[in-house]
């Protein structure tokens, strides 16, 4: 933290105080975020940070209206609040947004939508609870999937197309020994497995296991002194667009994927080309595509083609979830992890289906039903 | 088993007592006349509490959909839509297609579909149907 660079500008409590079985808790925060936009004259588009806990970032930044380029969502009790003016302070200074919000919200005595609850299925009270979960989803197979029939219709693309990124990704897994599917697959495959939720097959959804992993980071000063070849960082990016799916502003596209992908761009000073090596977190297999367009490796309706004709498949110019993905590789519910330690592997050199002469990796994540989206570049040459 | 049903918060308590009463009821700003939805004591595109609570037509179009075929205990056992629908006034809403078969062939997406209200005790849903059907 460099201290005597960042300064509270804006601050307010709720308009009323003591009992206030008029406003749920999302609206809580909300009242009170509003209040502290007018004490110093900002709009909910001037804040490009948000951090809350007790709800996530995700449906704070979603209700408010706002696109971040920040969000934390620290939750560690009654404190959070101190540790995210810290890490706020230290996100501006950074560069990773300007302008902050921190909210805060309960409703302690009058318990008025306090179910909480991030996806549908959650809380009864909330966003989700009350204009998704009524409907049926059963977890991501039936929502993250919802976009899909539009996306294809918009792009002109196939089931065949959303088929083939799982075969292309199976090839990949059959290098891996630790994958959990190593059999070979084909499109006809994919498309005669179980209906899980129309379009999608069983073979277009990600796996169900167990397993986890960690990470070290430290400056790159210091990198050098430590026993592995490091992984430097390029380039960071994050955003949050909306804890609903039905509520995505544009189904052919992920408004959470561009802000992170760009911001991660910008910090890093790559193009496209420079890029050896990528991962997009694959939930499901329309993933890559969405991940292709909107990170900017692909136009608009070019990148089932540009899969189709093997560039991100074993010797393409674009090596995509090279340990056999969320499809093939492992999933344990949230596969971010994963997609960053293979990066990592690639980088270093010992991965499995080894990328020859890899020197920089995109690491690229969801979170929720394209709720909220995280962009790592790496190297592993010294910037 | 009951089906799984919203408890309203006192900042969407008019869209489901407008359920009630047969009527769909959206939000628009005052100042910006955006429209939006789900419900909010705000505008989410400028931030201001100017707002007004309104009626809208019910009528819609099909933008997108999944036929869920692991349905939720309380769905009952047949595959069925979860399906979003872009109403006439902007605003994107989830629901099921109803009163038609659920099935590709038979729902066609940018399709015209109405609203439709069933009662369900404590709440009433609104659900979608092809629009004339």
């Amino acid at each position: 933290m460099k201290p005597k660079t960042v300064a509270a500008v804006g601050a307010a409590e709720t308009t009323e105080m003591g009992r206030i079985p008029n406003m749920s808790v999302i609206q809580l925060h909300a009242d009170a975020a509003l209040n502290a936009m007018a004490d110093c004259g900002l709009k909910p588009s001037d804040i490009d940070g948000v951090a809350t806990a007790g709800i996530s970032p995700t449906e704070l930044a979603y209700y408010l209206g706002i696109t971040p380029t920040y969000a934390d969502g620290t939750s560690v009790g009654g404190c959070s609040f101190m540790l995210h003016v810290r890490h706020a302070a230290a996100a501006i200074n950074e560069g990773l947004a300007k302008t902050i919000l921190i909210t805060h919200g309960e409703s302690g005595r009058s318990r008025v939508g306090a179910g909480g609850g991030f996806r549908g299925g959650g809380g009864t009270s909330s966003l989700p609870g009350q204009f998704e979960a009524p409907y049926g989803p059963v977890g991501p197979p039936s929502m993250f999937t919802i976009p899909v029939l539009r996306y294809l219709k918009a792009r002109n693309y196939t089931v065949e197309d959303l088929a083939n990124v799982a075969v292309i990704q199976r090839e990949w897994a059959a290098l891996n020994p630790r994958a959990s599917m190593k059999d070979p697959i084909s499109i006809a495959d994919v498309l005669n497995a179980r209906m899980i939720a129309y379009p999608f097959t069983l073979l277009m959804c990600c796996l169900v296991t167990d397993g986890g992993g960690a990470i070290i980071l430290t400056s790159a000063e210091r990198a050098k002194d430590f026993p592995q070849k490091p992984v430097y960082i390029l380039g960071t990016g994050e955003s949050v667009e909306t804890p609903m799916v039905s509520q995505m502003e544009d189904f052919t596209s992920s408004k959470a994927f561009r802000v992170s992908g760009k911001k991660a761009f910008e910090e890093a000073g790559i193009r496209h080309g420079d890029v050896d090596h990528l991962m997009i977190y694959d939930a499901f297999a329309h993933l890559p595509l969405y991940g292709l367009e909107d990170l900017g490796f692909c136009k608009p309706g070019e990148a089932a083609g540009f899969i189709n004709d093997r560039n991100t498949a074993i010797g393409g110019k674009l090596p995509l979830n090279t340990n056999g993905g969320g499809l093939s590789y492992m999933h344990s519910g949230m596969y971010g992890m994963y997609a960053m330690q293979e990066s990592i592997r690639q980088l270093r050199g010992i991965a499995p289906a080894q990328v020859p002469g890899a020197r920089i990796s995109i690491s690229h994540g969801v979170g929720g039903m394209f709720g909220a989206s995280g962009t790592i570049i790496w190297s592993n040459e010294a910037p | 088993m009951d089906r799984v049903l919203p408890e309203p918060t006192p900042e969407t308590q008019h869209f489901w007592d407008g359920c009630k009463e047969g009527e769909l009821r959206l939000q628009r700003c005052v100042e910006c006349s955006k429209s939006y939805f789900p419900p909010r004591p705000f505008c989410p595109k400028c931030g201001s509490r100017k707002v007004e609570v309104y009626k809208a037509s019910g009528k819609a179009k099909l933008w997108s959909y999944v036929i869920n075929h692991r349905p939720r205990p309380d769905l009952g056992t047949e595959p069925h839509s979860i399906a979003v629908v872009m109403l006439d006034e902007g605003p994107q809403m989830m629901t099921n297609i109803v009163d038609c078969p659920q099935t590709p062939e038979a729902l066609v997406l940018d399709m015209p579909v109405e609203v439709i209200f069933q009662d369900f005790g404590k709440i009433t849903l609104p659900f979608f149907k092809p629009a004339g059907a």
